[in-house]
């Protein structure tokens, strides 16, 4: 472990690609140990292992899917959670999508190495909402929208049902992450009950200390002063919901424009054949002119329908994301408030002093609980975002650059064809 | 220089300026118009330096006078056609003001083209009026308009008349007529179409403009991904404005079809006056054939066709045998006079059909010719605009850019695929860049085949 950590530590110093290229001594002893995880080149958007890196032929796929998480730091990691294969469900009452649930882990608090379950959304709703009630000092991942606003999509379309999956797996992976929301008990009830609907109805679970005390803060305290590193958080999300908001906007304008110019390629490739009909030499180049026309509608469709399907969504989820932090922001003001206005009220009973009543000592410790769970998943939080935007803005990046190459190649491989006539002639 | 020596030497026309003007016209109005200078050099030995033998400044309405009388007096060449007169098949981004640069400067190239094609064209650059329109500013309308030729013109009217009744036109002209319409039917619509694209091409990429300032307000709240997302926005920006190059080059292949938009009309006058031609030859032979049968009878005394002799000699009575002797003579003459017309008549609508038939194989290669470097240089717009650094890649690596700036490690994929697409082979052998003037035809046999001015 020691060596594995060491050596995590050189890597932290971010070594330049030449030295990663050059280093498969070092990753071939690690072969045994789990590959480096935070070699961006292990995760590719599909999935994928490129030529030329040293990566250990020998890592599950599982492992291949999983998000980067900076802070296991070598530690290994001992739970692994899969979302995939929806299924629709027609009964009498209702139709509805479940999703399988796979979960691997060597945990204790797991009494059988592999579980498989199936949930439906309202499951991860329910889930979700009793980790707010159960960790309200920490931040919860978004699930993807509750109901579809605009009302034209089909809910049990492929796209639509792949979307949510993806953005629910997400979710669990996220949570699976944590080192404090992974040992949750509804989590684990979650992943491994077989009739999920009977603990629901059970009611009251455990709840950890801290979460009962701070379910009943009362409200109505008036705070004094933000520590300025939580006003920085709240200012930094404002802005940052507003900007996401905005390239939300302008990329779903993009996809309107770009659908439009779509409709005009449509029409004009054709016209090209229809002028071929008429000519003698002419009409293999117009044709071959038409056919290119095609194809890069047909690659622009392709674009715009992963614009729609990967990167809107993602979008979406993080401004939900700070929706959700900063109604956890407020009510660890509250739970300051609350411990400064105890504290000056004994400060005002002077026979108290200098002895601190044991109840302002626990606002006191529920405060400093809740400032640091927040710092802690803060800084998580933004790595995993940097790392998911990384990943988001390269896969667009990759889906961008795949559209123009499908272009090229239309056109260039009609040169030929648009020449050799002439030489002929 | 004399017109004799000026087709024996080599020459080169160029259309170089245009100027505002305001003048007075012929209501003595007030107005303002662009006049064009047309210079013309000739070169002494081949890759001798060209000198300026004659320049002058010419306006649209002389351009198109000189066509109408190249039309009338050569109705068997597919005349080559001038630029728009109005900005036609525009989109939002175009002006459809005559006065606006960019309208001025496309038509200053396709009345150059206008005037390389007819100096290239094996009859028309022997013309006259040609000759005068390049070397002689003044006086030239009032010498074109003493030829007369407006009077010669065919009116429009007695061309639609013998479209509709002419019998037995040749064939070949029948269905060159229908590809001429089809012709234009489906440029127009191709325009139509390709202005509409431009105009939503214009809009998916200044939309992307918009990612340059909220990428750049997100860089400033961020600290690891700052430095990539302030670059993002500033590739988007780029990206945004370079939609105006594209297009700018696309609207010179817009050019290039309409061209030919117009040849197609250029090419229906031919047909026009074939049926005409045709027509008149029927005519005559029907009336030939009508007083020939006029004058059987007359001799035979019998009465088969109706005429109005006939009836007012059933009703007033029969006319004299001097009457009839005279009668009978005027229409011998006549005859003979139709039958030589029609023998004339034959022997031109032959020759026309000839020359306009050997006129007209010229055109088909011509246009296959440059219709197919159009092609060409449109393919090779679509690959600039798709693969060259200054376009779409950006966009791209702005994205890629923006991923990176969290972690200095970049993806070896992508990494690959941005070199690949950057270091595209060369596309000058594939041919020199887009062409603007299309080429004339340089297997004329004339001597004095002007050189190319092209805008590559």
């Amino acid at each position: 472990m020691g060596t594995s950590q060491a050596a995590a530590r050189e890597r932290d110093k971010l070594p330049t690609p030449k030295t990663r290229e050059l280093a498969p001594v070092a990753a071939a002893e690690e072969k045994d140990k789990l590959p480096d995880l935070r070699s961006w080149d292990l995760i590719l958007p599909n999935g994928g292992t490129p030529a030329g890196t040293s990566s250990p032929a020998s890592s599950s796929s599982l492992l291949n899917r999983l998000q980067l998480d900076d802070d296991i730091d070598g530690e290994t990691r001992d739970l692994f959670v899969t979302v995939d294969d929806p299924k629709k469900h027609v009964c009498t009452m209702e139709t509805y999508i479940t999703y399988r649930i796979t979960t691997k882990s060597t945990r204790v608090e797991f009494d059988l190495p592999e579980y498989s379950v199936r949930r439906r959304y309202q499951d991860f709703d329910w889930l979700r909402n009793k980790l707010e009630e159960s960790q309200p000092t920490h931040l919860i991942p978004p699930l993807p929208e509750k109901f579809v606003v605009k009302g034209v999509v089909d809910r049990f379309s492929e796209e639509f049902v792949e979307t949510r999956r993806k953005a629910l797996d997400k979710f669990l992976k996220r949570i699976t992450d944590h080192p404090v929301l992974s040992f949750n008990e509804h989590f684990n009830v979650f992943l491994t009950a077989k009739d999920l609907n009977a603990y629901k109805k059970q009611g009251m679970a455990l709840l950890t200390r801290v979460g009962e005390s701070v379910k009943h803060v009362a409200g109505g305290y008036k705070l004094r002063s933000r520590p300025l590193e939580f006003a920085a958080i709240g200012e930094y999300l404002d802005t940052f919901a507003l900007k996401l908001g905005t390239i939300d906007r302008i990329a779903q304008r993009i996809i309107k424009e770009e659908i439009e110019y779509l409709v005009e390629l449509r029409e004009y490739g054709p016209v090209y054949s229809t002028w071929s009909a008429l000519e003698g030499e002419l009409a293999e180049p117009l044709e071959g002119v038409s056919a290119c026309i095609g194809n890069c509608s047909t690659a622009l469709e392709e674009l715009t329908d992963d614009m729609t399907e990967d990167f809107l969504p993602v979008l979406r989820e993080y401004i939900l994301y700070s929706d959700s932090m900063k109604s956890v922001l407020k009510k660890r003001d509250q739970v300051q408030a609350e411990y400064e206005a105890k504290l000056e009220a004994v400060a005002l009973r002077k026979e108290d002093r200098p002895k601190v009543p044991a109840d302002v000592e626990k606002c006191q410790d529920r405060m400093e609980c809740f400032n640091a769970d927040l710092k802690a998943d803060m800084e998580r939080w933004q790595n995993n975002k940097r790392q998911d935007f990384r990943q988001l803005l390269m896969g667009m990046a990759d889906k961008n650059i795949q559209y123009y190459e499908k272009c090229l190649m239309a056109w260039e491989s009609i040169i030929p064809l648009l020449q050799e006539k002439q030489e002929a002639k | 220089m004399t017109e004799n020596n000026f087709w024996l030497k080599k020459i080169e026309i160029s259309v170089s300026e245009a100027e505002k003007r305001t003048g007075r016209n012929a209501m003595n109005m007030q107005e303002t118009y662009t006049a064009y200078l047309v210079e013309t050099r000739s070169v002494e030995h081949n890759d001798g330096p060209s000198v300026l033998t004659d320049s002058l400044w010419r306006r649209y309405s002389e351009f198109e006078l000189l066509r109408n009388y190249l039309l009338v007096y050569y109705p068997h060449i597919v005349v080559p056609p001038l630029p728009e007169k109005r900005a036609e098949f525009i989109w939002h981004k175009l002006s459809a003001d005559n006065m606006d640069p960019d309208f001025v400067e496309r038509r200053r190239i396709g009345l150059e083209n206008f005037l390389l094609r007819v100096a290239s064209h094996p009859i028309l650059c022997r013309d006259r009026i040609f000759y005068l329109f390049l070397t002689q500013e003044g006086n030239w309308k009032e010498i074109v308009n003493e030829t007369g030729f407006q009077l010669k013109a065919d009116s429009r009217l007695k061309a639609l008349n013998a479209t509709f009744r002419v019998k037995n036109p040749d064939k070949r002209f029948t269905e060159l007529k229908h590809y001429s319409d089809e012709l234009q039917s489906v440029i127009s619509h191709l325009l139509r179409v390709r202005a509409r694209v431009a105009d939503r091409l214009y809009g998916v990429y200044k939309v992307h403009g918009n990612y340059g300032r909220v990428f750049s307000e997100w860089s400033a709240i961020e600290k690891e991904m700052g430095d990539g997302l302030q670059s993002a926005g500033h590739h988007m920006d780029v990206y945004a404005s370079s939609i105006d190059d594209i297009l700018e080059d696309e609207e010179h292949y817009a050019d290039q079809l309409k061209e030919y938009l117009f040849y197609a009309e250029a090419l229906r006058a031919v047909c026009r006056k074939h049926e005409l031609m045709q027509y008149d030859l029927e005519m005559a032979a029907q009336d030939l054939a009508s007083k020939k049968q006029q004058c059987e009878e007359l001799s035979t005394g019998t009465v088969r066709t109706f005429s109005l002799k006939g009836m007012t000699t059933k009703l007033f009575g029969q006319e004299t045998p001097e009457q009839r002797e005279a009668r009978i003579k005027v229409l011998e003459e006549q005859i003979s006079e139709g039958e030589q017309q029609l023998k004339s008549k034959n022997l031109e609508g032959r020759e026309f059909v000839k020359n306009a038939w050997a006129d007209i194989e010229r055109f088909k290669e011509q246009k296959n010719r440059d219709l197919k470097e159009a092609l060409i240089s449109y393919a090779v717009m679509q690959i600039t605009a798709a693969g060259s650094a200054d376009q779409a890649l950006p966009l791209s690596l702005g994205l890629a850019a923006a991923a990176v700036a969290a972690d200095q490690v970049l993806s070896l994929r992508a990494s690959r695929q941005l070199r690949r697409l950057l270091i595209r082979p060369s596309l000058a052998e594939v041919r020199g860049g887009p062409c603007r003037s299309p080429v004339p035809d340089a297997a004329s046999p004339r001597p004095p085949a002007p050189a190319v001015h092209t805008a590559c």
